[in-house]
């Protein structure tokens, strides 16, 4: 992976992976009920309740409901330390049934690839030219379709943010605004946030992805040249906070070994 | 009045009975809990070819039996290794038809629910907004638009899914398959009802006068059982709540040992096919390894009293 000197983060000691899962984090507002995805996103809801947000719920999709934050670090959302003293640990049915009536403010998910809509593909990936098959949706689409916001975490690679998903796992603005309403998805979904390993992108009115700040160190032509598309920029673009000491706490309390962020 | 006969069987004969080839099998219920790792062992030792798998996830269990020749098609949400990435049989199968071709019809976690939850109530299907505008719902037959009868909307109609049997790991049951489970429940409760047979697989089997005692903690009541097996670590790698933990780093070494043909088989000879059972995995796996996951602190729920 072909990723720019990163000084402030080398400075600082922190990875890319660290940062941005921090700025992940912070999507979360306190006492949001939170729809919590597969891998990274373990981690950055785990994160969030620990600094700013200690009043969040988490939902996962294999039926554990949680309030307080899980004592250890968590490889997947059944590991023993999720289940212990959770507030409820039920069906897919009782989650996914709270997501589809609306009461889920945001849902975080990984992604293989995503476009200038924000729609996801994590069913087929392509790798030096060759189409390779990949895990699939998991709760990914239920999630896209049903989520109030929906914050996407994945490493900035050209051939990861693609003009057009070559398929569309999971929907976001499909072919821009409205599109989401005439497909019949619920009012008031959809994407909010890509949190990558360079920046932040948002949404404009019209549905299409736009850099919203970009991390400490990373400049914003190397954002460009890594994004499949021409990706525009906000009029107001600023740096992403840097991860503060407390997210840092966090994170190396809850990952010490940094299996999570390594590499990344 | 005598007593009800037992369905005590052996992992052998259970799958011997009950899963021929062909099979619709629903595993992995319950997500990364409790993944009938033993179970699907055995469905590889006995030769079953040309089966369905159903679940939405299963982690490495689905890559193993695609790997193993056992499948020949997928309907889940998710195939992989949940924590260390791809699963290197599931793509070797659908990219290069090896070792045979697989066909996958995707779903979502939620929908796999509906699917199942539709056949446990005896419905056609169930409606979601779940899919919309996705090329899920473009490629899977079993998804389908239709508009509300009642308003305005357009939604989903998962067609209700019948596996032929369910393979469902519990943490305790009694000799007619009544069965505690606890912890998260993924699909397991629908799914059991949804099959048309149950397979049991209980780490511990109790006296029904324990079952009985906590009628709530009963999710699979014993009449929709057909066999029952008592397999203690059945489900390593994957955890059991209050019996033992995850065992990542085998995820992440079967991740590793089955990146190439050569590595998957030789993985399958040293830990299925050269084996005859669970009780000689453990021992392979080693006593050591054994009781690094075992439960170090206790926590149990406070009794609920059913008292009159």
């Amino acid at each position: 992976m072909s990723l720019p000197a990163q000084p402030e983060a080398l400075a600082r000691g922190y990875s890319l992976g660290e940062q941005m899962v921090a700025a992940a984090a912070r999507e979360v507002r306190d006492a949001e009920l939170v729809f919590v995805g597969m891998r990274l996103p373990l981690l950055a809801f785990l994160v969030a309740k620990r600094t700013h947000a200690p009043r969040a719920i988490g939902l996962y999709e294999n039926g554990v409901i949680r309030e307080t934050p899980a004592p250890q670090m968590l490889y997947t959302m059944a590991d023993p330390p999720n289940l212990l003293r959770a507030t409820e640990c039920g069906q897919m049915l009782d989650v996914m049934g709270l997501l589809q009536q609306g009461r889920v403010d945001v849902g975080f998910l990984g992604a293989a690839e995503i476009d200038r809509f924000g729609n996801l593909n994590t069913t087929w990936g392509h790798r030096g030219g060759k189409t390779i098959r990949l895990p699939g949706s998991g709760g990914a689409c239920d999630i896209a379709c049903l989520a109030r916001r929906t914050v996407v975490l994945l490493e900035h690679e050209r051939a990861r943010l693609v003009e057009r998903v070559s398929y569309m796992t999971s929907p976001g603005h499909g072919s821009g605004n409205g599109w989401r309403r005439a497909q019949g998805l619920p009012a008031r979904t959809g994407p909010s946030a890509i949190i990558t390993t360079m920046g932040v992108l948002r949404f404009t009115p019209d549905g299409e992805a736009c850099l919203a700040s970009v991390h400490p160190g990373v400049r914003v032509e190397d954002v460009l040249s890594q994004t499949g598309w021409s990706l525009r920029i906000a009029e107001n673009l600023g740096e992403t906070p840097a991860p503060s000491d407390a997210e840092l706490a966090a994170l190396r309390a809850l990952d010490p070994d940094r299996f999570w962020t390594r590499q990344r | 009045m005598s007593a009800p006969a037992s369905k005590l069987v052996s992992m052998h004969e259970a799958i011997a009975e009950h899963v021929p080839s062909g099979a619709m099998v629903l595993l992995g219920a319950q997500l990364e809990q409790m993944i009938p790792f033993a179970a699907g062992h055995e469905l590889i030792r006995q030769s079953r070819r040309e089966l369905t798998l159903v679940g939405p996830i299963s982690d490495i269990l689905f890559d193993q039996l695609i790997g193993a020749g056992c499948a020949a098609r997928v309907m889940a949400a998710w195939v992989g290794n949940v924590s260390a990435g791809l699963g290197y049989c599931f793509r070797r199968a659908v990219e290069q038809n090896i070792p045979r071709p697989v066909q996958t019809v995707d779903y979502s976690n939620f929908t796999v629910a509906l699917a199942l939850h539709a056949g446990a109530l005896g419905v056609p299907f169930m409606p979601t907004y779940s899919t919309l505008g996705s090329d899920l719902l473009k490629k899977n037959g079993n998804l389908r638009e239709f508009p509300s009868p009642v308003n305005e909307e357009k939604l989903i109609a998962v067609r209700a899914l019948r596996p032929d049997v369910a393979i469902i790991h519990a943490q305790r049951a009694d000799p007619q398959g009544n069965a505690h489970l606890w912890g998260n429940l993924g699909v397991a409760v629908d799914g059991a009802r949804a099959s048309r047979k149950v397979i049991v697989i209980a780490e511990e089997i109790v006296a029904p006068e324990i079952i009985a005692s906590d009628p709530n903690r009963t999710l699979i009541p014993g009449f929709l059982v057909s066999a029952v097996v008592h397999e203690p670590w059945g489900a390593h790698p994957s955890p059991v709540q209050g019996y033992y933990g995850r065992d990542h780093a085998f995820f992440t070494q079967y991740h590793e040992q089955s990146r190439t043909l050569a590595d998957f088989e030789s993985w399958l000879q040293r830990w299925v096919n050269g084996l005859p059972d669970r009780r000689a995995y453990m021992d392979q796996l080693g006593a050591c390894r054994s009781e690094a996951l075992g439960v170090k602190e206790h926590a149990y729920s406070a009794p609920a009293d059913f008292g009159f």
